[in-house]
């Protein structure tokens, strides 16, 4: 039995052993959970792929004479921002297109540029371009504001992504006849292909199934800085059917989280089109889980052959939000470049990056080993799968016109 | 026997010659169509998979060069940039010519670039727009 304070004093000193959570399978396999737990204090697990609930709130600063931008109008680089805050915050987010991009007008839509691509620009320390309009008012005069911006003279450049992290996640095929182009990328009719997105035995729900030591409060590797997860993530659903090694046999939990964009780089953080779908940002992550004992070790050391996603249809029934589950396969099938589906075999291709969650896992493992990332307590739990908690489907009511 | 892919550049001259039945004809040669288009005012463009036997080879390549064929092995023209690719693989499956695999250690997206034949489709659905075909 370790505390995390015991970890910490250990990174403090230097001397603190990080494997990560690829790393601890062998580790396990060789020396035997009670070894590692003995042997390793932290595991570091991490994930790299588009994560569509991303968005930015910064702070400008005041003009002179002021302005408010609050209920006024407002892009940066062409992309509209939300302005219905304070004077002047506006909030920036991934997936918002500039007004005269076509969109799937000539279908599909190859959309290049939007709040993503302004996201990692503005972490690479770009200047970007600011359009305001507002109505004025006695304190805040100005009607109009068109300035370069650069993340160095913001007050605050925040990442806030209030869905992310997702505890497993779809394969996506496609059954129709004809190719469709989704979030998951461009599904082949009949079975062409079979997309899928996470990465399995290194991502971070899936190695701390049932959110022991990942929680509200716990410092995280996010987007090249340190972040925070904030709050159990949109469409949390920790009650989902688990697979007799407690892992949830489809998408469940997720983490909402925040960090200090100006300590974030392009390299973690990148602007993402998906053709006939939309822009998002792909968001690399890093959540170290602490070795407090056996049974840690013991969930970080599943492997890929012991996780399963389920198989969906995105020709007919995901859009019509039938719940059918195909098949379930395992991420070492998945990974193996092709599946069995219906006697086809059935190429498949990742929309998560594994090689990037990799290097974010041994980016983390030398920060620690390094004493320069130190773990913190969780001041809360997520809701668990004991909790109840559910995610709901909209329940559509009919209201009159007058 | 030599096979090649091979890119060819038509000026607008030559759109109107069975320049490529000559190859056949007269040279010997076999060849796989991968893609061709003629653009209105510009010149025809046609990417080929080119074989037969050496000598005839060459001197097919030849005989296109005397046309006024402009000719450049595919290769040059499909290009990765690789500070843009995240190394996903969502093109991997996509590819119809094999030529986007995934390393098994390293998990990191190989590019051969030798199998491509540049039908384009990485290019339209690259989520971060690392891939581009240079004509």
């Amino acid at each position: 039995m370790k505390t995390i304070k015991e970890i910490n004093a250990k990174i403090g000193r230097g001397d603190a052993v990080a494997v990560t959570a690829e790393e601890i399978i062998d580790l396990v396999a060789k020396k035997g959970v009670r070894k590692v737990a003995r042997e390793v204090d932290v595991v570091t697990t991490a994930t790299f792929g588009p994560m569509c609930s991303s968005g930015v709130y910064f702070n400008i600063g005041h003009s002179k004479p002021r302005i408010k931008l609050g209920g006024g109008s407002c892009t940066v680089n062409d992309v509209p921002v939300y302005a219905a805050f304070g004077a002047v915050d506006v909030f920036l987010g991934a997936a918002a297109v500039p007004d005269d991009d076509p969109r799937n007008k000539v279908f599909p839509g190859e959309f290049k540029y939007g709040g993503g691509h302004v996201i990692q620009e503005l972490a690479a320390g770009k200047d970007i371009r600011l359009e305001c309009s507002a109505y004025g008012t006695d304190c805040y005069p100005r009607r109009k504001l068109e300035t370069l911006l650069n993340i160095r003279d913001l007050n605050e450049a925040v990442l806030f992504n209030m869905r992310n992290c997702y505890q497993n996640y779809n394969v996506a095929v496609n059954l129709s006849g004809k190719t469709v182009f989704t979030y998951m990328g461009m599904l082949k009719p009949r079975l062409g292909n079979a997309n899928y997105s996470s990465a399995g035995q290194l991502s971070p729900l899936l190695k701390d199934p049932y959110y022991r030591t990942i929680g509200i409060g716990t410092r995280i590797f996010l987007g090249g800085g340190i972040g925070y997860i904030a709050w159990n993530g949109t469409q949390h659903n920790p009650c989902a059917e688990r697979g007799r090694n407690g892992i949830p046999l489809g998408g469940a939990g997720t983490l909402a989280v925040i960090g200090d964009l100006k300590q974030m780089s392009p390299e973690w953080l990148v602007g993402t089109s998906m053709a006939g779908y939309g822009v998002t940002l792909s968001v690399g992550i890093g959540v170290p889980i602490p070795v407090l004992d056996e049974e840690v070790v013991r969930r970080a050391a599943v492997t890929d052959a012991e996780i399963y996603a389920p198989v969906v249809d995105y020709g007919r029934d995901y859009p019509q939000r039938s719940s059918r589950i195909i098949a379930e396969v395992s991420y070492a099938e998945l990974r193996s470049g092709s599946i069995k589906l219906r006697g086809r075999t059935v190429p498949t291709g990742s929309l998560s990056s594994y090689a990037r969650a990799r290097k974010i896992a041994v980016l983390l493992k030398t920060r620690i080993e390094e004493g320069e990332f130190f773990l913190t307590e969780p001041s809360a739990a997520l809701p668990g799968a004991e909790s109840g908690y559910k995610v709901k489907p909209l329940n559509e009511r009919l209201y009159k016109k007058e | 026997m030599i096979s090649r892919k091979v890119v060819l550049h038509f000026p607008r001259k030559l759109v109107e010659q069975p320049i490529v039945f000559k190859l056949v004809k007269d040279y010997g040669l076999n060849f796989n169509i991968l893609k061709a288009y003629v653009t209105p005012d510009e010149e025809g463009l046609m990417v080929l998979e080119l074989s037969g036997e050496e000598p005839a080879f060459e001197k097919g390549l030849h005989y296109l060069k005397s046309c006024g064929v402009k000719i450049q092995p595919l290769s040059q023209d499909v290009v990765r940039n690789e500070e843009r690719c995240t190394d996903c693989g969502v093109c991997v499956p996509l590819c119809p010519a094999g030529a986007l695999l995934p390393d098994k250690k390293s998990r990191e997206i190989v590019f051969f670039e030798d199998k491509c034949i540049a039908c384009g489709v990485c290019v339209r659905i690259c989520p971060f727009k690392a891939m581009e075909v240079r004509f």
